[in-house]
């Protein structure tokens, strides 16, 4: 969300309650700023659960067989070598490391996808301009009613925000498609 | 107090009052000791990298292990670096997954204990290789040769349980560090830390949006990390246990070296966890509940480990084979460097006892004492385990008693300094109380109390 209105909120419950009533009022695209998880947030905001596991665990899964591939190739196909006449494919013996990548490579995958899922790294940001947002890391609650709300409209959005409870406004990024007056 | 009654948070301060105390050591020096350990450590560290280079320019002749004696003091130090590693991961990931709160103070730095008794674990096999530079020839690539590693060998299974468990655990402790690094990008004293402590933050911003990625991530990465904790001891019990040498040969080691390994990592934990909680007045949120607790959990393992013991004597015992019983009932018990067996008893199974009392387990000091001795007998266990069983071979003719030189001893004392060093640094430089995750407990049990 590059653009849209913020409103700070003093306490989780000040901004759980006005999540409510903003989409009571019929707005869509909001997102919540906090320190801390907040139960309850998730619902109230109607996001949906993340996809991250369900794409780690296929990819997880092939680079298991993968490993246990490689070890067939390695020890079984490519170059058997009799050891005390122990087999080539010994699965029970391929089992640690195949588990081990199992882990290896799922851990990468969730950690590089989780930051692809989020758009991150980007270490600046039109929000981080916001007066007052540096608290949203320490003790401050914020809403962000983004650009891509039908609803916005600079001239109502800050009245329905401050009626439920916000303790400052204000408009960040490039709003100008949300100045459309009715 | 009844430790039932005790809270594992004590009370309700306001979000601000409480980040304020924790990063507060992290702008400035909060202890007068903090300086001479940091240069104490540092110079034990710089002897270690001396004694290793050393060792590489000379080879492992340094040392005292010899014929029947391969094995000594870098596989004993190896096996209790890790095994220190464990209690990290099982505080981190376990606990997790049980929503235990009382994991929620102490898991940042039983995660950084984890990562930096890796370190130290990981010098060990590279150092022990004697051409340590051929060490990739553990890894399946394409050579001149065209020969590949034997897979049914344990020493590549060494290898992949030890570079994942490293790796899973720094992305498992970064994972967790970055909303707090991004509180401390935004309550930064100067520009030079806001900068840094912004990029390592990655510009997280707690967006709810993100949250919920986050969380399952970080789920994901507690539900990988806990088979991954009980796998990584497993494997390395088989280095022993898939030989032939009496006393190693065993089919009970796997489960025994887990147990002994997280008895030891919380042993570690207390030994981190008082002076950190006396000297940074830590006392409202590492509190008497998560010593009782942690000491109940050296209990329980010690009290396993101890049955293991057990165990092994009786399946000698009652194996008939006369290897076997020399091995448990004379090598073990009364040859050269015998002490440390007798030792290992007198911690692992006598010491311990002392955790049933409700007055031992919430006494900072005895508890702290304690596990001094506690971690001692770790390593004597595993000095007893790897040395002593080699010490007596099949023929006579081949007994060896085994002597370390004071270049073992001071690669010992090198990699505890330098286990030191990095934790000091770590307590410096990052928040080493989850600060996110406090301050969530603080608004669950603030809202319970009402």
């Amino acid at each position: 969300m590059r653009a849209g209105v913020a409103a700070e909120f003093e306490t989780a419950d000040a901004l759980l309650h006005a999540v409510k009533g903003m989409r009571e009022a019929g707005y869509d695209d909001l997102d919540a700023f906090t320190p801390y998880p907040i139960e309850g947030l998730d619902e109230a905001l109607a996001l949906r659960r993340s996809p991250l596991n369900w794409i780690v665990f296929p990819l997880g899964m092939s680079a298991a067989a993968a490993a246990f591939g490689l070890m067939w190739f390695c020890n079984a196909y490519s170059y058997p070598i009799n050891v005390g006449g122990r087999p080539g494919f010994a699965i029970p013996a391929f089992v640690p490391i195949t588990f081990e990548t199992a882990v290896l490579a799922s851990s990468l995958i969730a950690f590089v996808l989780l930051w692809a899922l989020c758009r991150l790294p980007a270490l600046t940001h039109p929000l981080f301009g916001v007066e007052g947002f540096d608290r949203a890391s320490l003790d401050r609650f914020w809403l962000v009613v983004g650009t891509r709300d039908v609803k916005l409209l600079l001239e109502y959005t800050p009245k329905d925000l401050e009626k439920l409870g916000a303790l400052r406004v204000t408009s960040f990024g490039d709003v100008s498609n949300g100045h459309i007056s009715p | 107090m009844n430790s039932a009654d005790e809270p594992v948070f004590i009370g309700h301060p306001t979000d601000a009052a409480l980040t304020d105390q924790i990063l507060d050591p992290v702008w400035a020096p909060k202890s007068r000791a903090w300086m001479p350990a940091f240069v104490f450590t540092g110079l034990g560290s710089l002897g270690l990298f001396a004694l290793v280079f050393w060792t590489f320019w000379t080879g492992i002749g340094l040392w005292g292990s010899s014929i029947p004696v391969a094995w000594a003091f870098a596989i004993t130090s190896f096996v209790w670096w890790i095994g220190i590693g464990h209690a990290g991961t099982f505080i981190s990931a376990i606990l997790l997954l049980f929503e235990q709160r009382w994991r929620t103070s102490i898991n940042r730095f039983a995660e950084a204990m984890t990562l930096f008794a890796v370190v130290q674990a990981g010098i060990y096999p590279l150092i022990h290789l004697g051409r340590p530079w051929f060490f990739y020839w553990l890894a399946p690539y394409p050579a001149t040769m065209k020969v590949w590693p034997n897979f049914k060998s344990a020493l590549p299974w060494d290898m992949a349980a030890v570079s994942t468990y490293l790796m899973v655990s720094v992305l498992f402790w970064y994972m967790g560090l970055v909303p707090d690094l991004a509180t401390a990008r935004d309550r930064a004293p100067s520009r030079l830390r806001r900068t840094l402590y912004g990029i390592f933050a990655l510009g997280w911003r707690g967006s709810a949006r993100h949250q919920r990625h986050y969380r399952m991530a970080y789920g994901l990465l507690a539900g990988l990390a806990t088979p991954l904790v009980l796998s990584v001891h497993s494997i390395v019990s088989c280095d022993f246990a898939i030989t032939i040498l009496p006393g190693w040969h065993s089919t009970i080691f796997p489960p025994y070296f887990v147990a002994g390994a997280i008895f030891s990592g919380f042993c570690m934990v207390v030994t981190l966890m008082v002076p950190i909680r006396r000297l940074y007045g830590l006392q409202n949120v590492i509190t008497l509940k998560h010593l009782d607790n942690v000491c109940k959990m050296i209990l329980a393992t010690g009290l396993i480990v101890g049955y293991s013991y057990f165990c092994e004597f009786y399946l000698a015992y009652y194996s008939g084979d006369i290897y076997e019983q020399g091995t448990m009932f004379h090598s073990l018990t009364q040859a050269t460097n015998s002490w440390t067996f007798w030792y290992t008893i007198f911690t692992n199974v006598v010491l311990v006892q002392a955790f049933w009392f409700r007055s031992v387990r919430q006494s900072p000091i005895i508890a702290f004492i304690l596990t001094l001795f506690i971690n001692a007998g770790m390593w004597t266990e595993r000095f007893s385990l790897i040395v002593l069983s080699q010490q007596r071979d099949f023929l006579t003719s081949s007994w060896h008693a085994y002597h370390p030189t004071f270049v073992d001893w001071g690669i010992l004392f090198g990699t505890l300094c330098f286990f030191a060093f990095l934790f000091l640094v770590f307590l410096r430089c990052v928040p080493f109380i989850a600060l996110t995750e406090l301050k969530e407990l603080n608004r669950k049990m603030a809202k319970e109390a009402t």
